[in-house]
């Protein structure tokens, strides 16, 4: 096992290409233990791509990922389980099965891949949902019976409830209003807050960015263009950074339309 | 090069370029579909069975397909009785109605038309299911929470279909040489007893086994056929509808040549 200071997940000079299309350019990012890392970029920059490559569920064309220390880049086998094990993901649409009950969403990974007996698996799904504010009453329904608000703290509630030391938020408040969002952002930081984890967002929504990060790195075309301590991000220096967090239309990023 | 060859060349794709481009896109596919369904088969053999999800899946693949199983049974059969009639009747053959509608629903027709119809029912419904998971990152959830999608949702499916096939084939059987019995006794004036005493003097064991291998075999198509467009579906409801318009057209052929080849197979060891 490698020091425990060392960074929890470690991306060194990553590429992922589609055919003749570099989504990613020479990724170097490193993910300290309880930092709280958002990552800016705009749609088709390469955030997705990233994030899948970090989970696993794509591999780079080159460069390494390593997470605690622990190359991970091909291995699909017993070293990358034990990472996933490690790790929780919020997925952009929440992603939670359809033909599974809230709680069994939930405790999806106890019930399959830790083997728990269904009635504690059912006792540590609702005590987590109580986590985000969520009565035991909606253990027992399906997810298309919530709405998008209600869904995302239970894809929350399914992301933490293995207590884990990385956490990766995909968009966690596309789709909701600005108060739900508010309130989804304040469970993150509350639960991530409790658990210690570290966590890596991909998000576009600034008042996101601003609640949860330590840090900002800003992806685009590919490439990370800069990197810095969240208070920075409005005195960047940057003129792609700039323009991003002011949303203008006007700069050296062309609008995606 | 001006504008209009350019155009001129992109209206008269060159042939010999297409059918290359073409032949190495059918390998290639062919490549794929047969990595899947080896992939599948490791799934399904390996003993960690989800036997909730393979009950589930029986259910929906196997119980809910009986109507329409049963209604196309009883009208290939009825139909199947009234053309021998029709045809044995120039030479007056028209006594072998119960033989040849026992023997072509068993061996051929019930496993055939059962395969068919399932290709559209269930084929094309595992793929649309299977999209929709896919397009709602549903599938990279499973591999974020250490559930290979293999196991977890491809397998089931397959044995599902694999274990109801032969079942719904052999009500199919019951059901198509009722069909005919129908026909034969309500409209063709024979008689009953005699009808259903040829039918189960003629039929042999094999008749009847050749069927139920055929369906084992149609199943395991089916549902691969399903797996597979569903999984690699692109996003949005296109995406969704075309991998299950696939699914169904592939699952069909394929159906169509596996029975061609296992008839063969069956005539040629003398089953």
């Amino acid at each position: 096992m490698t020091e425990t200071t060392s960074p929890i997940l470690q991306l060194k000079n990553v590429e992922k290409h589609f055919g003749s299309n570099r989504v990613l350019r020479d990724v170097n990012l490193d993910v300290e233990r309880g930092s709280s890392l958002v990552i800016l970029g705009g749609s088709g920059s390469g955030k997705s791509v990233m994030l899948k490559c970090a989970l696993g569920l794509m591999t780079p064309t080159a460069g390494q990922i390593l997470f605690d220390g622990v190359d991970v880049t091909h291995d699909q086998g017993k070293t990358r389980e034990a990472m996933r094990a490690r790790i929780g993901m919020l997925f952009q649409s929440g992603a939670l099965f359809d033909s599974l009950t809230v709680w069994q969403n939930v405790a999806f990974r106890l019930l399959n891949a830790q083997k728990m007996n269904r009635s504690r698996a059912k006792e540590r799904a609702i005590e987590t949902l109580k986590k985000v504010r969520l009565g035991a009453s909606v253990a027992d329904l399906y997810p298309a019976e919530l709405s998008g608000g209600m869904q995302k703290r239970v894809a929350l509630a399914r992301a933490i409830i293995t207590e884990p030391d990385l956490i990766f938020f995909d968009e966690p408040t596309t789709g909701l209003d600005p108060i739900t969002a508010d309130a989804i952002n304040d469970l993150i930081l509350e639960q991530v807050n409790a658990l210690g984890a570290a966590t890596v967002t991909i998000t576009h929504d600034m008042a996101s960015a601003r609640k949860v990060a330590n840090e900002i790195a800003m992806l685009f075309e590919g490439e990370i263009i800069w990197r810095g301590p969240a208070s920075q991000i409005y005195d960047s220096g940057n003129d792609y950074v700039d323009q991003f967090v002011h949303g203008r239309a006007d700069g050296p990023i062309q609008p995606a339309i | 090069m001006s504008h209009a060859s350019t155009s001129k060349r992109r209206g008269f794709p060159n042939p010999i370029a297409w059918i290359g481009r073409s032949t190495i896109g059918l390998l290639s596919e062919v490549g794929k579909l047969t990595n899947f369904a080896v992939r599948i088969m490791a799934a399904a053999f390996s003993p960690s069975w989800n036997f909730a999800q393979i009950w589930k899946q029986v259910i929906a693949i196997g119980f809910y397909s009986l109507p329409v199983v049963g209604l196309s049974a009883v009208f290939i059969g009825a139909a199947l009785a009234l053309n021998v009639y029709t045809g044995g009747n120039r030479f007056g053959a028209e006594q072998f109605v119960p033989n040849i509608v026992a023997l072509g629903i068993t061996r051929e027709l019930g496993a055939t038309i059962t395969g068919l119809m399932l290709a559209g029912r269930v084929s094309a419904g595992i793929a649309a299911e299977i999209g929709a998971m896919k397009v709602t990152e549903q599938i990279d959830a499973l591999k974020t929470l250490s559930a290979n999608p293999f196991r977890y949702l491809y397998a089931p499916r397959f044995l599902a279909a694999c274990l109801t096939l032969p079942i719904l084939v052999f009500v199919s059987d019951i059901i198509g040489i009722m069909g005919g019995w129908l026909v034969s006794v309500f409209g063709l004036d024979f008689d009953s007893t005699t009808y259903l005493r040829n039918t189960v003097d003629f039929l042999t064991m094999e008749d009847i086994v050749v069927g139920l291998i055929k369906a084992v075999v149609f199943g395991a198509v089916i549902a691969t056929m399903g797996c597979y467009q569903g999984s690699k579906s692109k996003a949005g409801a296109t995406g969704v509808g075309r991998a299950a318009t696939l699914s169904m057209v592939g699952a069909a052929v394929l159906v169509l040549a596996a029975n061609y080849m296992m008839s063969t197979l069956f005539v040629n060891i003398g089953i």
